[in-house]
């Protein structure tokens, strides 16, 4: 790994030597010079030094019950998810992760001396879980959700560090990122920093009950679910004046989890805890694109937890308008068949097999289409996704698994057939510009 | 009502509504019998066929949705005296046990190898997924594609 305080300490040094020269020609203007001095005064502020590094623990060093803990903990913050590449082994990196500034490969985290957090002291990785800084003193990418880690309590964070350090260690190092070109510049993400990380404690709400709490802690913190449910800025900072309003991960909506909740029936505590641990609720549906390995995490933590991010999120949720009324369920064929003809002949060969009343799937209890916020939300996009890419079972490979419909319906038979199941399975208004958005759908898919 | 199709490079004319799924016209009507009838609904690969060179899900690809784009099935390739270097390839390695699954992942594998004609292991795999056999046989299925892919100078 290489060590970037000698890569900061360079161009001050260079700034400075600079500076001199312009001063002995004495043809610099004190404009001019107080810039300078801002930058190299803005830049030594960045700096952040090297924690000294440790020789490998041995795994005997961590207590097993320290481990099983961290264990857990690893899968409520979903870690080995961005850390893992396709088939690659767990926990070792190299994932490369698309973002509107460019491609980020995650770093290795088990404890390979050279290629890994081998040489890590605990408090070096709370240092980046926290501060998002690297041993070496360098800036990371808040592709690493540190505005939310930075909420994780201690013991929390030493369990996770106890469970990383245990891992078999993998040599593995990740290829370079490719970023928008001054974004490489790492000292730059000092400045977003101060506008985005607000450490410190979630606070604690004595009115609320104590899986409320526990579920705020949770979510805000390891569990990061603003990374993908809270709108972003043009600078990639949560809008924290939305969280919650829904956001968009790798193409897919994430649905608003806040009162603009679109689902045709407002979940209970209930209702999520079942589709956080199992991956499909009966009220609404399966979980589907990114949330998907979300849930096959949550699947394997204790109840009490996904119990406790239940009751916080549908807190959350409270005071929302739609469908708050008595569930009902919308089959309008005959309308939809007018509206959208075309649609209506796709849907009977290629969805009714599945989706159709009568079909085998319906007997045994999945969601009518009309309850999942896909198809009720009030733009297009996680419905296109779906029926482009299909949907894999979320747990285990239980579960439901829809087959891909990219290479045999065109853009215009997607729009045409989702233009029908909107208006026979919701009562919301026909989706604005289907055509353009299966269009965009697909390209974004077809990008590496 | 009375559908065009263009299957194998020929032009057949049916009568068939058009939310019929297309196996069973190629099977019923066209009497092209290799794309099997598995579970009806996409989720096991034994219908599978190329349209418009891509691997698609003949059960749930209805007559609307495949217009003038061309079908290409098992038939398409070869014959039983002159097979393709695929099919010889599944021959060779002995591939099909009840040979229910065999046309599909012809299909599939074919369809992989005409966009990309040296892929990985990893790419095989991954695009191979969709299919199912239930006699065990992937291990041979997997070995013939890799004949294929590797037959031009690529390490076997």
């Amino acid at each position: 790994m290489h060590n970037l305080v000698p890569g900061i300490g360079g161009p001050v040094r260079t700034v400075g030597a600079a500076l001199a020269g312009l001063a002995r020609r004495k043809a610099v203007r004190y404009g001019a010079l107080a810039i300078a001095c801002g930058a190299v005064g803005a830049l030594a502020a960045t700096w952040r030094p090297a924690i000294a590094p440790i020789p490998v623990p041995a795994p005997s060093a961590f207590p097993a019950a320290q481990v099983a803990r961290g264990a857990e903990l690893a899968l409520l913050g979903d870690c080995a998810v961005c850390h893992t590449a396709d088939g690659g082994r767990p926990l070792a990196g190299s994932r490369p992760l698309a973002t509107p500034f460019g491609t980020l490969y995650s770093d290795n985290l088990t404890p390979d001396p050279e290629t890994g957090i081998g040489h890590w002291s605990a408090k070096a990785f709370r240092r980046a879980m926290t501060e998002g800084v690297s041993r070496d003193g360098r800036h990371l990418y808040p592709a690493l959700p540190y505005e939310h880690f930075t909420h994780v309590g201690d013991a929390d964070l030493d369990a996770l560090y106890a469970y990383l350090m245990t891992r078999r260690p993998v040599r593995q190092v990740a290829p370079p990122n490719r970023l928008l070109p001054p974004l490489g510049f790492r000292p730059l993400l000092a400045g977003w920093k101060l506008l985005f990380l607000h450490p410190g404690p979630v606070p604690v709400d004595p009115h609320r009950s104590s899986a409320w709490n526990r579920g705020a802690y949770l979510v805000e913190g390891l569990g990061h679910c603003g990374g993908c449910h809270t709108p972003r800025n043009l600078a990639g900072g949560e809008d924290g004046a939305h969280a919650y309003a829904g956001g968009v991960a790798e193409g897919w909506r994430a649905p608003a989890l806040d009162a603009g909740n679109p689902a045709a029936h407002a979940w209970t505590p209930d209702a999520l805890y079942t589709y956080l641990h199992s991956g499909i609720s009966p009220d609404h549906s399966a979980a589907a694109g990114p949330m998907g390995p979300v849930v096959e995490s949550l699947s394997q933590v204790p109840e009490a937890d996904v119990r406790a991010i239940a009751t916080y999120i549908a807190a959350r949720m409270a005071g929302r308008e739609v469908g708050s009324g008595s569930p009902r369920s919308i089959d309008e064929h005959g309308r939809a068949a007018s509206l959208a003809p075309e649609g209506a002949t796709l849907f009977a060969g290629a969805c009714a097999g599945c989706h159709g009343p009568g079909a085998p799937m319906m007997g045994q209890g999945r969601p009518q289409l009309g309850l999942a916020s896909s198809v009720t939300d009030a733009e297009p996009t996680s419905a296109i996704q779906a029926v482009l890419r299909g949907i894999e079972p979320p747990v285990a490979g239980r579960g439901p698994r829809m087959p891909p419909f990219a290479d045999s319906l065109s853009d215009a038979q997607v729009a045409d057939v989702l233009a029908y199941v909107r208006a026979r399975y919701t009562d919301r208004p026909a989706w604005p510009r289907l055509p353009a958005a299966v269009r965009d759908a697909r390209k974004e898919s077809a990008q590496p | 009502m009375t559908i065009t199709l263009s299957v194998n490079g020929a032009a057949h004319t049916v009568d068939a509504t058009p939310d019929t799924p297309l196996l069973y016209v190629l099977r019923d009507d066209l009497g092209l019998n290799g794309a099997k009838y598995g579970c009806g609904l996409g989720q096991c690969g034994a219908c599978t066929v190329q349209l418009d060179g891509k691997a698609v899900f003949s059960c749930v690809t209805p007559l609307a949705a495949v217009g003038d784009r061309p079908v290409r099935t098992v038939e398409g390739l070869g014959t039983i005296a002159r097979m393709s270097a695929l099919q010889q390839a599944f021959h060779d390695e002995q591939a099909a046990q009840c040979g229910y699954c065999i046309a599909g992942m012809i299909m599939r594998a074919q369809a992989l190898l005409d966009a990309d004609p040296h892929p990985d292991e990893a790419t095989i795999r991954a695009r191979m997924q969709t299919n199912l056999c239930r006699c065990g046989t992937h291990m041979r299925i997997l070995r013939a594609i890799r004949r294929v892919a590797g037959a031009q100078g690529v390490a076997q």
